[in-house]
């Protein structure tokens, strides 16, 4: 029989083993998606972000429209999605009676399995004409005037894509949430129960400074989607590669113009240039993460419990 | 991220099997007594699989030791896999260019097999099929110099019909396809500033419009937004019920898309076409001819090391535009006119 420090040794190869292939698999990954854009990389250099032609015909090939859409329909998206995601949470934690927050936290989590070409789809044959509708229509008609809600309600473009995104985001969010919040003690509760706080207060001061680190978490993974999703997006945002100040207007994703142009790019300098939009998706999803953290980590430095200076 | 992740896995998963497929076609002696089975593998365009897929199983019922595996990757990817020599044969929505030529080692040989049409679908409530459009009209839509449905160029062709002070919104095919590079190569063909400015290819820089993915995508926007305009394959519109435009052609009458109108179109290109059939028909001659056509190629080897092999290629290319055509217009292609089969029989004399 092994002793019990060979155990412990063994133990530790096994878990020092699955750290390091995650940590090998991400730089095989960057590797390859280097070596692979290396041509577009020595062709276009630094122009390759600034420059906001994208031609196949003439070989022009620039990324920054890509960039703009990836980084506002997810910022929209958050924008939606965590006030929503915080205040269910916090309805099905703290007020709901059990029989209610049991299947409505069900319905929510459900959401989440929901492959997102069907929201792709649902989003271009329902949820499009909805927006175009209800949401374009009368903002166009009132705040037209504003640079941010001028040009035609086509339906499709930039404030479908964050709100299609924003569905797609709230069921993590929330779950998320909604653990953290329960996992908040009961103790800290009723301190400030017994301090004759009512139960508004007891959420604010003593349940959601407790609770917050773990939301803001939750609020990195749902960008992690966001920046990440392909379909749902490509069916509703118009995949047109221009920066427009409406979010009326049709716009486009990186993950999206990969998953459009992959297939068929066959020069190779367009391929490069692919491959090299995976790149900066990965570089901006390595930004946005840690301006995230860099935020969490700002609001985390304040008192943790009830007690208010 | 996650996603990437899968994407790039796929791929490799993709490459290997096709590698691992390739392998076994040139060393698998053993499995059958007579010593002939054989196992083709094929790779590229989306558009005609649902017809190639058909046709090898008609084959496959014909003569049970010919198995073909045909992965439907895009013609790009059939063109790259055949540069890679790792398929037998390749298919594409678009004639290979000189460079991509020089790149296949082993030599390469078009074989048209089916004839593609595109039809420009819209939605006008209350309007069904048949607006008029001209190469003019059409063109100056995609530039986005018509905006209006009531433009006045629009209704001096539509007389009949009451055209709605509706804004014209045009979509497009976002993801790289032979639909659009036939598209593109039409208005090419009968707009100069189009060639000038928007060129043609499998994905271009539309100057206005809206971009769907896949023809469902072009449709469902299509279909969800009042006043707009997309082109999609001939099948794709007829089998969902969307309202076509007709066109009008080279000898000025005004055609519907059909695939008659598209075997005419390739029957009236067959005057001026090279002998290597690495040619564009769009806006072709012939009075019922419908102008936005293109082929679907076959791309076959000039070479191949192993004879058993070369023969039964053949002997499948060589069915699938003769016997196997009576299986497209049930799947809504248009058959290739005996014509080019006859152009075909010539051409594949050069396999060696």
């Amino acid at each position: 029989m092994l002793s019990a420090s060979w155990v412990d040794r063994i133990f530790k190869v096994i878990t020092l083993l699955a750290a390091s292939a995650v940590v090998a698999l991400l730089f095989a990954i960057i590797i390859k998606l280097y070596t692979q854009s290396s041509f577009s990389i020595d062709k276009f250099g630094f122009s390759f972000i600034t420059s906001t032609d994208w031609n196949p015909v003439t070989g022009e090939y620039g990324a920054l429209p890509f960039i703009f859409g990836t980084v506002v329909s997810s910022f929209i998206a958050i924008l939606i999605a965590v006030p929503i995601s915080v205040g269910v949470a916090i309805f099905l934690t703290e007020i709901a009676p059990r029989w209610l927050s049991t299947p409505i936290g069900f319905l929510v989590e459900l959401l989440a399995a929901i492959p997102s070409v069907i929201y792709g789809l649902w989003g271009i044959f329902i949820f499009v004409p909805f927006v175009r509708n209800y949401i374009q229509m009368p903002l166009h008609d009132v705040l037209g005037w504003m640079p941010l809600f001028s040009g035609p309600p086509l339906g499709i473009g930039m404030l479908a894509a964050g709100l299609i995104l924003a569905i797609m985001i709230i069921p993590i969010i929330t779950a998320i949430s909604k653990d953290i919040i329960s996992s908040v003690p009961i103790l800290q509760r009723e301190g400030a129960l017994a301090l004759g706080a009512t139960k508004w207060e007891t959420i604010k001061y003593a349940v959601l400074p407790y609770a917050k680190t773990g939301i803001l978490g939750g609020i990195i993974l749902g960008l992690g989607r966001a920046i990440g999703e392909t379909m749902a997006v490509t069916m509703v945002i118009g995949n047109r590669a221009e920066i427009s100040s409406s979010i009326f207007a049709p716009a486009h994703s990186m993950a999206a113009v990969i998953a459009n142009e992959f297939t068929e790019a066959t020069e190779d300098v367009y391929l490069s240039a692919i491959i090299e939009i995976g790149l900066l998706l990965f570089l901006v999803t390595f930004v946005l993460n840690g301006l995230a953290r860099f935020f969490i980590w700002s609001v985390a430095r304040g008192p943790r419990g009830g007690i208010r200076q | 991220m996650l996603k990437k992740t899968g994407r790039i896995t796929l791929v490799l998963i993709l490459a290997l099997s096709l590698v691992v497929t390739g392998c076994g076609t040139n060393q698998d002696p053993n499995s059958d007594p007579s010593g002939k089975q054989a196992s083709i593998t094929g790779a590229g365009a989306t558009f005609p699989y649902p017809l190639y897929s058909k046709m090898f199983s008609e084959y496959n019922k014909l003569h049970s030791q010919i198995r073909v595996n045909y992965q439907s990757i895009g013609s790009g990817g059939g063109v790259k896999q055949m540069i890679e020599e790792t398929v037998d044969f390749g298919a594409s929505d678009a004639f290979l260019n000189e460079d991509e030529m020089g790149k296949i080692q082993n030599g390469v040989i078009h074989v048209p097999m089916t004839i593609g049409a595109v039809a420009i679908v819209y939605n006008l409530e209350g309007i069904g099929t048949g607006v008029k459009l001209t190469q003019e009209t059409l063109t100056e839509i995609y530039l986005g110099k018509i905006t209006k449905w009531n433009d006045p160029k629009l209704v001096a062709d539509n007389s009949e019909i009451n055209l709605p002070d509706l804004d014209i919104t045009p979509v497009f095919r976002s993801d790289g396809s032979g639909t659009t590079s036939i598209y593109t190569d039409y208005l090419s063909k009968v707009s100069s500033e189009w060639k000038n400015e928007v060129g043609a290819g499998k994905a271009v820089n539309f100057p206005v419009g809206i971009g769907g993915k896949g023809n469902e995508g072009v449709a469902g926007q299509v279909k969800q937004l009042p006043g707009s305009i997309g082109y999609v394959e001939l099948a794709y519109a007829t089998t969902n019920n969307l309202a076509y435009a007709q066109l009008r052609n080279k000898e000025g009458n005004f055609t519907a898309p059909s695939l008659e109108a598209a075997s005419s179109a390739a029957a009236g290109a067959i005057a001026d076409m090279p002998k290597d059939t690495r040619v564009s028909i769009v806006d072709p001659a012939g009075k019922d001819a419908y102008g936005i056509v293109g082929f679907s190629w076959i791309l076959v080897n000039e070479k191949y090391e192993d004879e058993n092999l070369k023969n039964e290629l053949l002997d499948l290319v060589k069915w699938m535009y003769r016997d196997g055509q009576q299986y497209a217009s049930n799947l809504h292609y248009a058959p290739i006119p005996e014509e080019i089969a006859q152009l075909n029989d010539e051409n594949l004399k050069a396999v060696q």
